[in-house]
């Protein structure tokens, strides 16, 4: 496609100028996957150097090391006790001796809970034995009694720890030898190599990151990172109530999970995924953006020369951040019931069209139609607050100047939003929109709490095991296929948890490579 | 001459008018704002004054004044107790929450060190993965060390702080206001890193300090998913929430649905004056971390 200049450009007529960004904007797709490519390639490429150089660098370090660094290569830390290092060549032979008894000493250790997982085999349970009722051994009169098993839950989980330790020992490793090599480099120029008491001060100065971090770190890897991986591994497995890994184990299933997406008969995966992902999306534009607009619109209201009393404004908005959510959403939830006051009220004026009622849907909450409308305003009623809370500060830093010009200029008030105000907003709250939108797509308060996911949707229900409503986001399918259902399907939940993770960052990705506040993190400073 | 200053005049009578018209429209929509927004407020707070029960929809203003429901709450029910457990996780959510949320962002905004932008860009992507689902794993592990259940409290404390260090976002871009010449000068003049830390930036942060314990105390208040997955249903490890919503459960709503609004306004008073009265720490924390990212 020709690209204009912006002489061309000017000339054309406004609709004409339309045609033409939304044309460059489909040409520049095919642009994107060329660049994904080549920075996928650049990565590749990289990584490739990178392993050649630290090749090259332990082979220098071996060459050209003493007997202390030579040997260190087996035995962790003895180049740093050569060269002085106490503290830190105790603290990797420490390291290293916990490995070899964590892995091959101790029985039942790391190497046996790896083998005891048969990892991604196909077929083979995780653990060999399950657990179950038999003939007490200690017992002279033979009483039955439970008798402890492997347990796959378990077993999975020490066998990633295990291979994240393997991991970890590599790294290790790696470290050490570099720090051989930077001793003798420092001993070779003549300086002072940092003792015991230099690393253990550093930490408060030029090492100080690595304190702050430390309890940090720690806590996301064991809450977040082993969960997370563990949770994505279970997509390959049949966990489930049939199979708890207690009583029976649970064994690998490779892409089974995967392919039961594409069932799109009744109550099959397709369909029920592919429904909700509908609703969830239209959801997500609407919460967000209808929250966007009005509560800007209502910052903007508030803020207006000559409108008294401000803060009143403000605080009574502000109290519906202050009371707790889910004390609200009841409420209001129970409001809006066919025997709620407000649903009362608007059944006996009339105000719902009775094409949408017939005898089984006499409130708002019956009928999908309604809830779903009903949904959307009420998450207005919940995000206007937080949206004018942010606008107002936010409007509070665009330059009066701007707007004392564009007066001068005769624009009238709608143009001094649309050419100013709004472009400045969506410039500066970019991120913004994009963590809503985010929070909106796993909404689970709101959907949960007022309409519970109802009223049901007989063409894809109980998919999953779960009895699915018109009103349902993914999460709370989720969470319903998890806590809420008998058998208890966590593979499916695994799934469907992957497909939410790569449709966010899918989603995420674009944004960030569009709006450009992102962009600059330096400049803000 | 003459001409011209009457039109002049006509012209600035007419946007005098025309603003007044605009201010009064702009006044009407606010007062139908502050009523559907504090409709709820009232109604939650009126219907628990009802005397005994009642069915929903018969009527908003009580029949007859009285304090039954809140009576019934703390004789009938255990809600001192679950009160205390929500109470108790805000407290150390607070704290534990603070700890890492400020270490993380203030690492990484003011210092820069290698890795910092993988550091960033693997805590945005784990972000992504639907954080409930981790929990299927939690629950197994805390089961075995009995931390469900009636010891609920404690093992959602873990919950909510340990990986509290992702949510790093708006106290980073408080931080990233705070000009970087402040640690150079300190810097210069010998200060550690650390001294930095505490003697200059801390005590300039004092509004995003308060802005993370206000949203770490608020935080398991308003927590439902998670509580409830973890709790198992033990009435010993209850939080309000999860209690709350089992009273509105379709068989239970004629009995209970007085003394909900009773345990709401119970539950609704010191949250809401905890949060009124920080309100500026919020907005600023709002505005300022929104639009930094």
């Amino acid at each position: 496609m020709k690209k204009l200049n912006d002489l061309e450009y000017l000339k054309l007529s406004k609709f004409k100028a339309f045609l033409y960004n939304v044309k460059l904007f489909f040409c520049s797709i095919p642009g994107w996957f060329v660049k994904l490519g080549l920075s996928i390639w650049a990565l590749i490429k990289n990584c490739a150097f990178v392993i050649r150089d630290e090749f090259a660098d332990i082979g220098r370090t071996f060459i050209k090391g003493n007997w202390a660094v030579k040997l260190s290569f087996l035995i962790f830390g003895l180049g740093n006790l050569y060269y002085g290092q106490i503290m830190r060549g105790i603290l990797f032979l420490l390291f290293e001796i916990a490995f070899i008894v964590y892995m091959f000493i101790i029985p039942d250790g790391g190497l046996h809970d790896i083998k005891l997982a048969h990892l991604f085999q196909n077929g083979k349970t995780i653990g060999d034995k399950a657990g179950g009722y038999g003939v007490d051994p200690n017992d002279k009169y033979g009483a039955e009694i439970w008798l402890e098993g492997d347990e796959s839950t378990r077993v999975l989980l020490w066998a990633l720890i295990a291979v994240i330790f393997i991991i970890a020992f590599i790294y290790t490793w790696r470290l050490q030898v570099k720090q051989c090599r930077i001793c003798m480099d420092i001993t070779a120029s003549g300086k002072k190599i940092k003792s015991g008491k230099d690393d253990l001060k550093s930490l408060l100065d030029d090492q100080f990151h690595k304190t702050l971090l430390t309890p940090s770190i720690i806590g996301i890897t064991a809450f977040t990172i082993i969960p997370t991986v563990f949770m994505m591994i279970i997509a390959f497995t049949n966990f489930d109530a049939a199979h708890d890994g207690y009583g029976t184990l649970y064994s690998w299933v490779g892409f089974e999970n995967f392919k039961e997406l594409t069932n799109f008969g009744q109550g099959g995966m397709g369909a029920a995924f592919s429904s909700i992902l509908g609703w969830n999306l239209i959801w997500a534009v609407f919460a967000t953006f209808s929250n966007y607009f009005l509560g800007m619109m209502v910052a903007i209201m508030i803020n207006k020369k000559g409108i008294k009393i401000k803060k009143f404004w403000r605080t009574v908005l502000v109290m519906t951040i202050a009371i707790p959510q889910f004390v609200s959403l009841l409420y209001v939830s129970k409001l809006f019931a066919a025997d709620g006051i407000l649903g009362r009220l608007f059944l006996n004026w009339n105000l719902i069209p009775q094409s949408m009622l017939d005898a089984y849907q006499r409130g708002f909450w019956e009928n999908p139609t309604t809830a779903k409308i009903l949904l959307i305003v009420i998450n207005i009623w919940i995000g206007i607050p937080y949206v004018m809370l942010m606008a107002t500060g936010i409007l509070m830093n665009i330059p009066q100047d701007l707007y004392e010009s564009a007066r001068v200029d005769g624009a009238s008030g709608v143009q001094q939003f649309t050419k100013i105000t709004l472009p400045y907003m969506l410039f500066v709250t970019g991120p913004y929109l994009l963590t809503s939108f985010v929070g909106n797509l796993n909404n689970f308060n709101v959907i949960y709490l007022l309409s519970g996911g109802g009223p049901p949707n007989t063409s894809i229900s109980y998919a999953g095991g779960v009895d699915i409503g018109h009103t349902d986001l993914l999460i709370t399918w989720l969470f319903k296929m998890t806590a809420e259902s008998a058998s208890s399907q966590y593979y499916m939940a695994s799934v469907i948890g992957i497909l939410m993770f790569l449709v966010v960052s899918i989603l995420s990705l674009i944004v960030y490579n569009v709006i450009p506040s992102t962009k600059n993190e330096e400049d803000f400073g | 001459m003459k001409n011209e200053k009457s039109t002049i005049k006509k012209s600035s009578i007419g946007a005098k008018t025309s603003r007044t018209v605009a201010n009064t429209i702009i006044y009407i929509v606010l007062v139908v704002m502050t009523v559907v927004w504090m409709f709820p407020f009232f109604g939650i707070v009126l219907e628990s004054f009802e005397v005994g029960t009642k069915a929903m929809d018969s009527n908003l203003w009580p029949i007859e004044f009285g304090f039954d429901n809140y009576i019934r709450l703390f004789t009938e029910t255990k809600f001192l107790k679950w009160f205390g457990n929500t109470a108790f996780m805000g407290v150390f959510t607070a704290l534990f929450q603070t700890f890492f949320i400020l270490s993380m962002s203030y690492t990484l905004s003011r210092l820069r060190f290698k890795g910092r932008k993988g550091l960033m860009n693997m805590m945005l992507i784990m972000g992504m993965f639907p954080g409930f689902l981790t929990l299927i794993l939690i629950k197994k592990v805390f089961w075995d060390l009995g931390l469900t259940d009636d010891m609920a409290p404690v093992g959602l404390i873990i919950v909510y702080c340990a990986s509290s260090g992702m949510g790093y976002y708006v106290s980073k871009g408080f931080f990233d206001t705070i000009s970087k010449s402040l640690d150079e000068a300190a810097r210069v003049d010998g200060a550690t890193r650390w001294q930095v830390f505490y003697k200059v930036i801390m005590p300039l942060s004092k509004p995003i300090v308060i802005y993370t314990i206000l949203m770490g105390f608020m935080a398991p208040w308003g927590d439902f998913m998670m509580a409830k997955y973890i709790i198992n249903g033990d009435p010993n490890g209850m939080n309000v929430a999860v209690m709350m919503q089992t009273w509105l459960s379709k068989n239970l709503l004629n009995d209970n649905y007085t003394m909900f609004c009773a345990a709401a306004v119970i539950v609704a008073v010191p949250v809401t004056a905890v949060f009124l009265a920080l309100q500026k720490y919020y907005v600023e924390g709002v505005t300022g971390g929104a639009v930094k990212g």
